[in-house]
């Protein structure tokens, strides 16, 4: 157990040891990456050169015997939509295919500084749209638990990367869900931090008031390192505020006696009984650590998913807009005019679910139909957001699944896409309310599955949840965790 | 049948700030194609805009400076539309929360044009049309604009161009933009529509999108004007629609009807904040705010008691009043600094541009000195012209031109010897003018002027004269 948990921590220890070069580790990653990522699909780019490169600057800091940064030489990856200078950023879309950025993301610009590792950009649902990331025009990434399984979505490279170990940590993106719940198919953690405590400078917009950045590790300390890394104020993005105040090692290892932890009925409904009962057993031992767990109604979450994919979709529409040919990415090879070579390079750029999502938004913003739904879905979204408020005068932290089921079945997301929507029911109230959440595994189902639990924290009390969290998995690490018999082993 | 034609204005103005809306690139003009660009203003995926705020505090001041009212909490907001030279497919501008709202301009006659709103925007690219093929210039794309939307108040040709130079005029005094119309800093797009004299329901209007040059927008307003009148009295009816002036052939045509109008699709611009702005940041760009034309002319008028007519030909143009100023400096007729300028140094200046950049020759200090030596005598008016020709050609001080015995003049016996001199030798022009005749007096006086080489004082020289003739 011991040999998983603090991963981050122990690898700097490795390294700073010299029991281990960082090149000798990157090597050992990116020897692994070519042999799993055969099967899983995680990776889209593999960034060899940049890898071994930085890898060599940290072990000459090393041979010089300065300390090291806890992120220094340790290697990561990056979802396809964080745009990396000079490294073909697709976004999962083939609209994109060739497209190298001119400029680094903030996100990938503090890493970078800190010599993080970069073995690659990993595989994503296209624009981040989906659930399995089989939206993906390389198709779909699979889970290290049983790869007749999706990673999930829309950061599913990611997760099935880590959850492999074929990468120590990744950065992926969360709008409704698409970090939290491939963490929760794949038995990782996956934060999603406030909206704000991140920039979202270079990361390519899917839905700019719900997207933000966050961390998928294979353990809660980690994702607190990452955390505190990524999460400062950049006077590049102007909603950005920073994490005021970064998570401290007490804060993180804290008791949570009498913490106050909300349970919403309303986040009970339809989900699958394995998965419920996972989470009856967690709220159980809360009970043991000392916890009080506060029961109460949040009956407008049943607006959450019409408001999210009307103001998330409407918000692509317009984002994807700049998709045309004619400055970078894929263009058509006949036309006889400007909207004809327009036309044609997006849909033959774009794929299936983001053409539905930029004619769903279009449609919601035209004249005639703007009341009806965006103005209206404007509205809710306030309630929305009043309501978590309310309930964080009752508690601390909410705690929910994560997901309604495990794993989908690869292919079963592109037979019902409402139905796909729908299991996005307990992810998207968080976007919608700018708030922190994080996935953390608490079990399995009968089939070896991983379940994921979400514990949801008031605005920039990101601290709290990753309190909550690690408590948790320090609690029930054994049952929550299994090890799998792939990647690189340390 | 009497047609009235009625109009609004929608006005672009590019801001002088130093560096674009959303990011830092320069705001010069021209420069080599896509050079004032970064990943921002081109729009790169995963870029986001950042509001410079000074574009905010110029486009408040364009508001106070038009008795706007200014919002405390505003917006922006995506204007969607899909152009090669918008490289975002979308416009940042502001929909239903303008900056300024409410204000109005002041014409001569008096007459008010409400305006309805001031917004900020970020300007597009400009496409460029080479060897067949269609390039895309990007360095104009994020430059700061503000649109100023008039009510439709304006009721001839005549009263939009002396709305657009009042506008210009005041922009230009608040120093928020160049407003150099050729170089597309300001640029219009008319409301036209017609209706019988005296009636109260508005016609049906054709919007003439983006004109750059008053003398196109006067002609194509009266193109569009005898266009609509042609229409109606023939029987047919006017249809809304986008219209653009051809300035080769002088006419204006149909870009596009109601029916193909774009759905902006608008709404909030989710990567940028609320601006706000308190009360006492208005206040302090309000008493930050220089004399603004208006109030210069009603100054001009009483410190320097000058004719409505003069004063609003100065204050037109703020460099010009400058000057003037610089000029008055310790003189007592102000009236004859108003006359140099309105009448020599104009004739050098026969467009707006150079009279809005009063590139005279020579500097204010340099008339000032030759007012204050004709002030003093030294100098006969007619002398005081000839240098400042001679001034103007050179660029070269009065000194340069008057030696001083010329500035000693003429003395009353040496004149009055010139004067019965030039009464002898003109008998036939004082017999013309004993008989009538006044021209004829004028070649006396003008002999005398030749004789003294411009020296002598042609009024003193008149009374002599007279003096003489009447006691023959």
């Amino acid at each position: 157990m011991e040999k998983y948990y603090g991963k981050i921590k122990h690898i700097n220890n490795l390294l700073e040891t010299k029991q281990v070069s960082c090149t000798e580790l990157t090597k050992k990653y990116l020897e692994n990456i070519e042999t799993v990522n055969a099967k899983l699909n995680a990776y889209v780019t593999v960034t060899d050169s940049i890898a071994l490169e930085t890898a060599r600057k940290v072990d000459e800091k090393i041979a010089s015997g300065q300390r090291l940064n806890l992120l220094e030489g340790i290697p990561m990856t990056l979802k396809d939509n964080i745009s990396t200078k000079d490294v073909e950023t697709t976004c999962g879309s083939k609209i994109l295919k060739g497209y190298k950025p001119i400029y680094d993301a903030t996100v990938w610009e503090i890493l970078k500084s800190q010599n993080a590792v970069l073995l690659g950009k990993t595989n994503m649902d296209e624009f981040a749209m989906g659930s399995s990331s089989e939206t993906s025009f390389i198709g779909g990434s699979l889970n290290p638990h049983n790869a007749d399984y999706v990673a999930g979505g829309s950061s599913g490279g990611v997760a099935s990367a880590v959850g492999s170990n074929i990468a120590v940590y990744g950065l992926g993106s969360d709008t409704g869900g698409s970090v939290r719940q491939p963490a929760s198919f794949c038995g990782l953690v996956g934060l999603k931090p406030t909206y704000g405590a991140v920039s979202r400078y270079g990361l390519i917009a899917y839905a700019s008031s719900f997207d933000q950045i966050g961390p998928i590790t294979s353990n809660v300390e980690d994702s607190a390192i990452v955390y505190d890394a990524i999460s400062s104020y950049d006077s590049k993005d102007a909603t950005s505020q920073g994490n005021k105040g970064i998570v401290s090692e007490n804060e993180l290892t804290n008791d949570i006696k009498g913490m106050k932890i909300g349970i919403a009925k309303e986040y009970f409904d339809g989900i699958r009984v394995d998965v419920r009962e996972s989470i009856e057993k967690a709220i159980k031992v809360y009970e043991e650590l000392g916890a009080e767990i506060v029961y109460f109604e949040l009956p407008q979450i049943k607006y959450a998913l019409p408001v999210y994919y009307i103001l998330a979709c409407a918000e692509a529409s317009s984002n994807l807009g700049r998709y045309d040919g004619i400055r970078y990415g894929y263009k058509t090879s006949n036309y006889n005019d400007l909207n004809e070579m327009i036309c044609k390079t997006r849909s033959e750029g774009f794929g299936k679910e983001v053409q539905r999502r930029i004619m769903l938004g279009t449609y919601v913003l035209s004249s005639g139909y703007y009341d009806a739904y965006y103005k209206k879905a404007q509205k809710l979204r306030g309630t929305i957001v009043k309501a978590f408020k309310e309930a964080f005068k009752v508690c601390d932290i909410i705690l929910t699944p994560t997901v309604p089921m495990t794993a989908f079945e690869l292919n079963f997301t592109s037979k019902d896409p409402v139905e796909t929507y729908l299991t996005d029911i307990c992810t998207v109230p968080v976007n919608i309310a700018g708030l922190p959440a994080i996935s953390v595994p608490c079990g399995f189902d009968n089939k070896g599955l991983p379940i994921g639990m979400q514990l949801i924290g008031n605005s920039f009390n990101d601290a709290k949840i990753l309190n909550a969290a690690y408590q948790f998995e320090k609690q029930t690490y054994a049952e929550t965790h299994k090890e799998i018999e792939i990647g690189v082993r340390l | 049948m009497s047609w009235e034609l009625v109009a609004g204005l929608e006005t672009h103005i590019e801001l002088s700030t130093n560096t674009k809306i959303f990011c830092q690139c320069t705001t010069q003009f021209g420069g080599e194609p896509n050079t004032h660009c970064c990943p921002i203003c081109i729009g790169l995926p995963g870029t986001l805009p950042k509001l410079n705020r000074n574009v905010v505090d110029y486009a408040v001041k364009a508001g106070i400076a038009t008795n706007c009212k200014i919002r405390n909490i505003s917006k922006m907001d995506r204007k969607n539309y899909v152009y090669p030279d918008l490289p975002k497919a979308y416009q940042i501008s502001q929909f239903d929360k303008p900056l300024c709202e409410g204000g109005y301009i002041s014409l001569d006659s008096g007459k008010k044009i409400n305006i309805t709103r001031i917004h900020i925007e970020e300007d597009a690219g400009k496409l460029v049309h080479q060897r067949g093929d269609t390039y895309i210039d990007y360095n104009r794309g994020g430059v700061p604009l503000i649109e100023i939307v008039s009510e439709p108040d304006i009721r001839s040709i005549d009263e939009a161009i002396e709305y657009i130079e009042k506008l210009k005029s005041i922009m230009k005094y608040i120093g928020i933009s160049d407003v150099k119309m050729q170089e597309g800093s300001l640029r219009c797009d008319v409301n036209i529509s017609i209706r019988k004299d005296g009636e109260q329901e508005f016609g049906t209007r054709a919007e003439i999108k983006n004109m750059n040059s008053l003398t196109f927008i006067s002609k194509a307003m009266e193109y569009e004007f005898n266009r609509q009148i042609d229409i109606i009295e023939n029987g047919g009816k006017v249809i809304q629609e986008t219209r653009r002036y051809n300035s080769d052939l002088n006419i204006t045509e149909s870009m596009r009807g109601k029916e193909d109008a774009d759905d902006y699709r608008y709404f909030r611009e989710p990567d940028l904040v609320t601006i706000s702005i308190s009360n006492d940041e208005i206040e302090k760009l309000k008493n930050d705010l220089p004399e603004l034309p208006d109030e210069k002319l009603q100054r001009f008028i009483k410190q320097y008691s000058l004719p409505y007519d003069d004063a609003i030909l100065l204050i037109k143009y703020k460099k010009v009043s400058e000057y003037y100023e610089e000029a008055c400096k310790n003189v007592q007729n102000y009236k004859m600094v108003a006359n140099f300028i309105l009448g020599q140094i104009f004739r050098r200046l026969p467009t707006e541009i150079e009279k809005e950049d009063c590139f005279v020759s020579i500097s204010p200090q340099f008339l000032n000195e030759l007012v204050l030596l004709t002030e003093k005598k030294k100098l006969t008016s007619n002398m005081a012209r000839n240098a400042l020709e001679q001034m103007l050609d050179t660029g070269k001080p009065v000194k340069e031109f008057v030696s001083e015995s010329d500035m000693e003049g003429i003395d009353v016996n040496a004149l009055k010897e010139l004067c019965e001199n030039a009464v002898k030798e003109n008998e036939k022009a004082v017999t013309e003018y004993l008989n009538g005749k006044e021209k004829a007096f004028g070649s006396i006086i003008g002999y005398i002027m030749k004789q003294s080489k411009g020296k002598a004082d042609a009024a003193l020289a008149g009374e002599i004269v007279k003096e003489i003739i009447n006691n023959r």
